[in-house]
């Protein structure tokens, strides 16, 4: 029993330490994207539709395949350990496909800045750069808080697909105990979605509480 | 969507224009350059010679890879039905003025839609797996998670009805449920047709899952032909391609569709978008 938790306990460790890099990962590729999505210059616009266009209709398996099995082909590899390669790896893979989906997220935020406030804020003479990181980009990222919500916790259940590119994390210590405990298999697939389950409520929360904080309702 | 990227910056003067020209430049180098370091560094692995892409001329590859794509397809084909069937059963359900059919059905709803895919997959190839093989487990595991996303969709569409429509439904002497089929139901899918398409598109998208419980499907093939070929990358980039041929379709169906929806009627639900 003991040694059960143990296995639960570093697989959620496992799954906790996927989502935190990626969450840091795909806010920050994400807002790059929807910056060179409406930047002045023509080819950082089109590289970066195009970017989220392929990629946000490709499967993250297949994504994750590329970066996992793919990747250590062309001689990319990280970290000395196995392990440590294929959890930056499959980092690598969740903040490349994440950050498509905030990216656009954050599009559909721009666009409901005020035009006003982008106009004044050139009136009184600030840069393109200027204009978007102190005027419109926090206002952004206030209004699309709910959808940001969600696309954070889908990312959260994305981590499980790591699961089967050799990272530890919840699924993978979900299939090492069922291998052990075959007598107790429906206990622990409800005890992994019970993990899951709690992990996106504390999210949800927390969502919930930044948005009464920050949220600009239009 | 235009406007807020038009008034973010200036209509360029002749130095900015300059400055931009410079900057173009610069990020179409930057650009090539990453391209061309993927490039040498599949030259480096050997990757790019022509016997690597030999495969792909022999017939037994093609039938191959369209088996593949076809297993992919029937996944989704068959999941997207019964997820509609199941999504229809539970927004019906949670919408049921019984609490005691509602609020069972909501607890059923959040636990399925609150975990990964892939445990609900593998919950139903563990648990049943013997019995109904690999294609099932991926389809079961599909449905139940999408079925309860549709029905959320399904569930706000026909609260999104205004009420006016029930009640002269009522009026003229319909029954419960004559007025969900007749009057709610069509107005409902109407409204949410392209964020059920949306939907569709996650699914097919989290078919290819299937490659972690075996099943024989697209990335299952790209997987065997690149390990016996020794062209892991080649096989994998023909196979992105053909997923994302798939899934474009079915979301420029969706973009179309939403087009066509907005000219026709005025009650908007916000732009189409998947979960998953």
């Amino acid at each position: 029993m003991n040694t059960l938790i143990q296995t639960f306990l570093s697989g959620t460790w496992g799954t906790l330490s996927l989502f935190g890099v990626t969450l840091i990962g795909c806010l920050i590729g994400g807002t790059l994207l929807a910056a060179m999505r409406v930047s002045p210059i023509p080819v950082l616009r089109g590289a970066s539709a195009a970017y989220v266009n392929v990629v946000r209709n490709t499967p993250l398996t297949l994504v994750m395949f590329f970066c996992v099995f793919g990747l250590p082909y062309l001689d990319i590899r990280f970290g000395s350990t196995a392990a440590m390669n294929s959890f930056v790896l499959a980092n690598i893979a969740l903040i490349a496909y994440t950050s498509c989906f905030v990216a656009e997220t954050l599009r559909s935020g721009i666009a409901t800045v005020p035009v006003g406030q982008a106009e004044a804020a050139r009136a009184i003479g600030l840069s393109f750069t200027q204009v978007l990181s102190f005027i419109v980009l926090p206002q952004a990222f206030r209004t699309v808080l709910p959808p940001l919500g969600s696309v954070i916790i889908a990312m959260l259940k994305n981590t499980s697909i790591a699961s089967a590119f050799n990272n530890r994390e919840l699924i993978s210590a979900m299939r090492g105990a069922i291998e052990v405990r075959g007598d107790i298999v429906i206990p622990l697939l409800l005890a992994t979605a019970l993990v899951y389950l709690a992990l996106a409520l504390v999210i949800g929360r927390v969502f919930d509480l930044l948005e009464r904080k920050l949220v600009i309702l239009r | 969507m235009s406007a807020p990227t038009q008034v973010l910056f200036d209509a360029p003067g002749p130095r900015t224009r300059r400055l931009n020209t410079t900057l173009s430049v610069v990020s179409v180098l930057v650009l090539l350059g990453l391209l061309a370091f993927i490039g040498w560094k599949f030259q480096d692995a050997g990757q790019l010679d022509a016997a690597k892409w030999a495969p792909f001329s022999y017939a037994v590859i093609q039938r191959t890879l369209l088996a593949g794509m076809w297993a992919t397809i029937k996944v989704a084909i068959v999941a997207t039905v019964l997820a509609l069937v199941v999504g229809v059963a539970f927004a019906l359900l949670r919408l049921a003025p019984q609490r005691a059919i509602s609020l069972p059905s909501t607890i059923v709803l959040e636990i399925f839609r609150g975990v990964p895919v892939l445990l609900l997959i593998f919950a139903t190839f563990l648990l049943f797996g013997n019995d109904i093989g690999s294609f099932w487990s991926v389809v079961i595991g599909l449905t139940l998670y999408n079925g309860m996303v549709i029905a959320e969709i399904m569930r706000a569409g026909i609260l999104a009805v205004p009420t006016g429509q029930r009640e002269a439904a009522m009026s003229i002497g319909l029954r419960g449920s004559q007025t969900m089929r007749l009057v709610l139901m069509p107005q409902a899918v109407r409204a949410m047709m392209p964020t059920l398409i949306a939907q569709v598109v996650v699914l097919l998208k989290d078919s290819a899952l299937g490659f972690i419980v075996t099943y024989q499907d697209l990335l299952y093939q790209v997987n065997a032909i690149g390990r016996s070929y020794n062209n892991l990358l080649p096989t994998f980039i023909v196979g992105a391609v053909l997923f994302i041929i798939i899934n474009m379709v079915v979301a420029g169906l969706a973009r179309y569709l939403e087009k066509r929806m907005s000219r026709k009627t005025a009650a908007s639900t916000g732009p189409a978008k998947g979960e998953d």
